[in-house]
């Protein structure tokens, strides 16, 4: 990667996400958000990538990512996620969820909506309630999702002051993160190495459909769904191991990588590109995983002097799926077997909290209190 | 905290009972001290004084810091000490009236020892800085020689580039700060940073390149250069305006060129002098050639050290005679850049305006006087050139003593100095950690603690934990301490306020890493801690499984089967269910993963399995015995089933187990004892029933 922009922002960065861009638009990412953590005062803030009119006399681009705006944060930023274009929801340490207005006009952000207290804990033999922390949430316009600490998980609509729904008790631990699976259906993992299902048709407080890890039960800490087959869906672990889950057959996931050194915080399939995988990990490292067919070849003709292993340990066999097209993360076949894993960033720091792909960009955000951005991922 | 008042960081804090005055409490003992004023926490000097104030001479009398709002006459405060702070309030004792409490003290004062700490860009020197640090302890040991010493200069202009970005950034926010005051503190700032890093190049030049004679020359050259650079904005601006020979800094921008030794620029300016004005055309023509012809060190040629001073002693010689015949005698503006050029400390003195400081002058003296200059002579010409600028008008100031231990070759003195001028630990830790890497410290060992690389990191590294949220920086300065890193760490990380799992999950693999086994222990037990007081007992039996914490998990199991007494179903299934081999952990975490099996065995209608299990449950003591009445209990509906499922020998067993039961407490009308005489009845039908299928089956079962 030559092309990687680092920006110490005095502030540790626990979630970097890039706005969306407008369906169908040519458009290529430009602005991204980020929240902190850990701070005595935490901000979500919004940053600019530039001007892509603006071409250097090299032909490349200009410089790093500036501050757009930026707004106080009660508590930390545990999670982040852009409802539209101009509105982002946080998850809050405090329990508390909070929609953000962007204004472009005067580049401002203004709390648009709140839910205040969407996580607590109850005290036994006491009526008050303490808040617990909110780990995650996930959008689909107009639905937001959240889960917490307090092993509950919220519907809210963008519009309604109340919660829509609210499974109390949904896990005896804590769930890390939540992901939709297909509307109404939505994903969490928690922090005993599970994974369920739950729909919102069903009136119980009970998942549709659980999914763990045997043995160690080690906890996950994120999950994403393959965009185009919905069945597929990537966790990470503490452990740093990557597992490729699919959801319609076996109570297991259909293989485990060995990945990093510690804890998982974040995958994601890259969202028009899915045999691209990216991780990071508490370790420091930066991970693209490259799983397309081509990938061999590809990285003898262009990718030389790049440190690349292979592995794929597959700990299931699927002698049984028939169908046409099988997704290259599901694939047993060992000639195919092959993930080209690259290390994006230069030197290991300490931990990547975040990151986020989009397009030819990719943003992660570390506790060395600095913002990596690049705009050539796939050069 | 954002604000801060003085040298250093005070920030009140609400009503005295409102801040857990845990500390404050046990300040009750000092009493007021004699004056009602507290000693300075400015800078890493005072608190090395503090700590040293018994087994050593004072370094430099400690500065005496009021905190605005205490009232220093009434001669009362109290103190007590923080990792990274101090605390501070008004006492109201009063001899004379015991009984009269006037509710005095209303605000307890954090005074904070490392300010530059909780600077917004100075984090940036932090966290940029701490990657370099880390890089640098990697460095193959076995890296010797050429390369070694290039890899070392390379990390040590890494540090001076971060520097140098945030003196950079700094000067931008002072020049937008709206207000004067902070404008002013902005700059002064940057004129810190800008000192650290004039230090730190010198050091660099000094210590880690080793320059011999000659290329020292050139590299304290640049050194000034780089550090003098108001000449760059000066050039732009002659060359830029109309007529530049005209510009009324036209001499002062040649002249400090001369003074840099640019002379090539210096020379073109002079070439114009000369287009425009026929009279002195052969003047500058000469000097011109003069300026060409001075004979300069160039690397990469095989030229001797020898050969040089002779061909530059040639130069001079000739420079000379051309002041001696009175070449330039018509132009005092020429003739003053002649006597620079000849080294004239009088003509120099002449220029002090330009010359700013006196490490200026004496580069541009030894430049013309000694280009040769050895490492060994430098504090001799670094003596007289101080002496010499100064002229007996001021005394030298903090910067000069610390450049000019430098020019001794004297580190102790540079970081001593250093440690006492500055304002925070980055610096000393960093410089000295490198210069310990250059193997120039390993002979002094203090007589308290560690070495002194070790003692200045553990300072830094400590006020990296007192901040909010760089503590996890300091995590690798304390690794990279051999002898007292790892107890620091451990003191240190078991104060990290746990406010979120993800955070609590942070520290646990800082302690994980370092099979820091006690710390990792206590975190998980404060979790679980937590977890149990939330009523989220599913979490709380997940990180006692963690921390292999065989009591707490007890204890948490306990509970699950208490709220199972009372409400009759398992809360918390998808854990239970799915304990594996951490049910091992603890006998009663066994029992309750296996009491819940039984449980869904019987749901499952495997009456057999179930009813083994339930008896063996009893049999082999893993049940607590206050528990096994509810076993009995389950197994009645077990006795009534049409099929037989205990067998002769089970029943008999279940029925031990019932007497062994009833023969430890009396059995009165207690609701007990209901249950036992129904379980017993139960029994021996279950008994008579398994006799007639026996026989059924030809088979006697003698009893």
């Amino acid at each position: 990667m030559e092309e990687i922009y680092a920006k110490f922002v005095s502030q540790k960065i626990s979630k970097t996400r890039w706005r969306p861009v407008p369906a169908g638009s040519l458009q290529t990412a430009d602005t991204f958000a980020t929240g902190s953590w850990d701070n005595e005062e935490n901000r979500v803030s919004l940053w600019s990538i530039g001007d892509f009119g603006n071409l250097d006399s090299d032909g490349g681009f200009e410089g790093d990512h500036q501050l757009l705006c930026d707004i106080k944060h009660h508590g930390d930023v545990m999670d982040l996620q852009f409802f539209d274009q101009e509105r982002i929801v946080a998850a809050s340490s405090t329990g508390s969820v909070t929609l953000f207005l962007h204004h472009p006009n005067n580049q401002t952000l203004s709390v648009g909506q709140q839910w205040t207290a969407a996580h607590y804990h109850t005290s036994p033999g006491s009526l008050s309630c303490r808040s617990a922390p909110c780990t995650g949430v996930v959008c689909s316009n107009p639905e937001i999702v959240t889960v917490g600490e307090d092993g509950r998980i919220n519907l809210f609509r963008a519009d309604h002051k109340e919660a829509v729904r609210t499974i109390d008790n949904a896990d005896s631990s804590t769930l890390h993160a939540v992901t939709f699976l297909r509307t109404p259906e939505i994903l969490t993992v928690n922090s005993i190495g599970q994974l369920k299902i739950w729909d919102f048709r069903q009136q119980g407080n009970e998942p549709s459909q659980i999914l763990s890890l045997t043995g160690d039960r080690v906890p996950l800490h994120c999950v994403d769904r393959h965009p185009n087959q919905q069945h597929v869906v990537a966790t990470g672990g503490q452990d740093g191991m990557l597992s490729i889950w699919d959801v319609r057959q076996g109570t297991m996931p259909v293989s485990l990588l060995k990945a990093h050194e510690a804890e998982m915080w974040e995958v994601h399939f890259h969202p028009s590109n899915p045999d691209h995988l990216f991780t990071c990990s508490e370790d420091g490292s930066l991970w693209h995983w490259d799983a397309s067919t081509d990938a061999p070849e590809k990285s003898s003709l262009f990718h030389e002097g790049r440190s690349s292993i292979f592995l794929f340990h597959s700990i299931s066999n699927q002698a049984n799926v028939h169908q046409s097209v099988i997704s290259s993360w599901l694939s047993t076949d060992p000639a195919k077997d092959r993930i080209e894993i690259t290390s994006l960033l230069p030197n290991r720091t300490l931990s990547v909290n975040s990151l986020d792909v989009l397009g030819p960009c990719l943003v992660c955000g570390t506790d060395a209190e600095a913002i990596y951005v690049t705009r050539q991922l796939f050069s | 905290m954002a604000e801060r008042r003085g040298p250093c960081g005070i920030g009140g804090f609400g009503p005295a009972g409102s801040t857990g005055g845990a500390r404050a409490g046990s300040s009750l003992a000092t009493g007021a001290e004699p004056e009602a004023r507290a000693r300075s926490f400015g800078g890493p000097a005072n608190s090395r004084w503090l700590r040293l104030g018994a087994m050593e001479e004072l370094d430099g009398e400690p500065t005496v810091t009021l905190i605005p709002g205490v009232n220093s006459s009434k001669k009362q405060m109290c103190f007590d000490w923080g990792p990274g702070e101090m605390l501070v309030c008004e006492t109201s004792f009063n001899k004379k009236e015991k009984s009269e409490t006037v509710p005095g003290c209303p605000v307890i004062y954090i005074i904070r020892k490392d300010v530059d700490v909780y600077s917004q860009i100075l984090r940036k020197l932090f966290n940029e800085s701490h990657g370099i640090f880390v890089g640098l302890q990697r460095i193959e040991e076995e890296l010797t020689g050429k390369s070694r010493k290039a890899q070392l200069v390379r990390v040590s202009k890494n540090y001076r580039s971060v520097i140098r970005a945030c003196m950079e950034e700094m000067h931008q926010v002072a020049i937008a700060a709206k207000d004067p005051a902070c404008s002013r503190q902005f700059s002064s700032q940057v004129s810190i940073l800008s000192a650290m890093e004039l230090i730190w190049n010198l050091c660099e030049i000094l210590f880690i390149e080793v320059a011999p004679a000659g290329p020292l020359l050139l590299h304290l050259l640049d050194w000034v250069r780089l550090h003098v650079c108001e000449v760059d904005n000066l050039l732009a601006d002659v060359l830029g305006s109309e007529n530049p020979r005209k510009h009324e800094s036209f001499w002062k921008l040649v002249t400090i060129l001369v003074l840099q030794g640019r002379l090539d620029e210096a020379r073109q300016m002079l070439s114009k002098e000369a287009d425009s004005s026929p009279t002195s055309a052969g003047m500058c023509r000469i000097l011109g050639d003069l300026m060409r012809t001075m004979p300069v060190l160039s690397p990469g040629t095989t030229q001797t050290l020898t050969e040089l001073e002779l061909k530059w002693q040639h130069w001079h010689e000739e420079c000379e005679r051309h002041l001696q015949d009175g070449t330039f005698a018509s132009s005092p503006h020429l003739e003053s850049l002649c006597k620079i050029m000849l080294g004239d400390e009088a003509a120099l003195l002449e220029q002090k305006e330009l010359l700013n400081n006196w490490y200026h002058f004496l580069v541009t003296r030894l430049l013309y006087s000694h280009p040769t200059v050895k490492p060994i002579d430098l504090h001799f010409y670094a003596q007289s050139s101080l002496d010499l600028f100064l002229g007996g008008e001021s005394s030298p100031e903090p910067l000069d003593n610390i450049l000019m231990a430098a020019f001794e070759f004297d580190i102790h003195q540079v970081i001593k100095e250093c440690s006492i001028a500055l304002s925070n630990w980055w610096f000393v830790a960093h410089l000295t950690d490198l210069l310990d890497h250059c193997k120039l410290l390993q002979s002094h060992n203090l007589y308290f603690g560690s070495n002194m690389r070790e003692f200045l990191l553990l300072e830094y590294a400590s006020g990296l934990f007192a901040h909010h949220s760089l503590w996890q920086l300091g995590v690798d300065y304390f690794d990279y301490c051999p002898e007292l890193g790892r107890v620091s760490l451990e003191l240190h990380i078991e104060r990290i306020p746990l406010s979120t799992e993800q955070k609590a999950l942070k520290v646990l693999r800082i302690c994980e890493q370092r099979q820091m086994t006690e710390q990792v222990r206590s975190i998980c037990k404060i979790l679980a801690m937590k977890a149990v007081r939330n009523n989220r007992l599913g979490s709380a039996l997940s990180w006692s499984i963690r921390a292999k914490d065989a009591a707490f998990a007890t204890l948490v199991s306990d509970r699950f089967l208490r709220d199972y007494c009372e409400r009759g179903c398992f809360s918390d299934l998808d854990l239970i269910d799915n304990l594996g081999p951490a049910m091992m952990l603890s006998d009663r975490l066994t029992f309750l993963g296996k009491y819940r099996e039984f449980h869904r065995l019987y749901g499952e209608k495997r009456f057999v399995d179930a009813a083994s299990l339930l008896l063996s449950l009893m049999t082999s003591q893993i049940a607590p015995r206050s528990f096994w009445m509810t076993l009995l209990t389950d197994a009645l509906p077990l006795l009534e089933q049409k099929q037989v499922i205990f067998s002769a020998e089970q029943t008999y067993e279940l029925m031990r187990c019932l007497e062994d039961l009833t023969s430890g407490r009396p059995v009165h009308g207690e609701p007990d004892a209901q249950r036992l005489q129904v379980g017993a009845q139960s029994l021996s039908t279950a008994i008579e029933a398994e006799k007639l299928s026996k026989e059924g089956g030809q088979l006697l079962v003698s009893t």
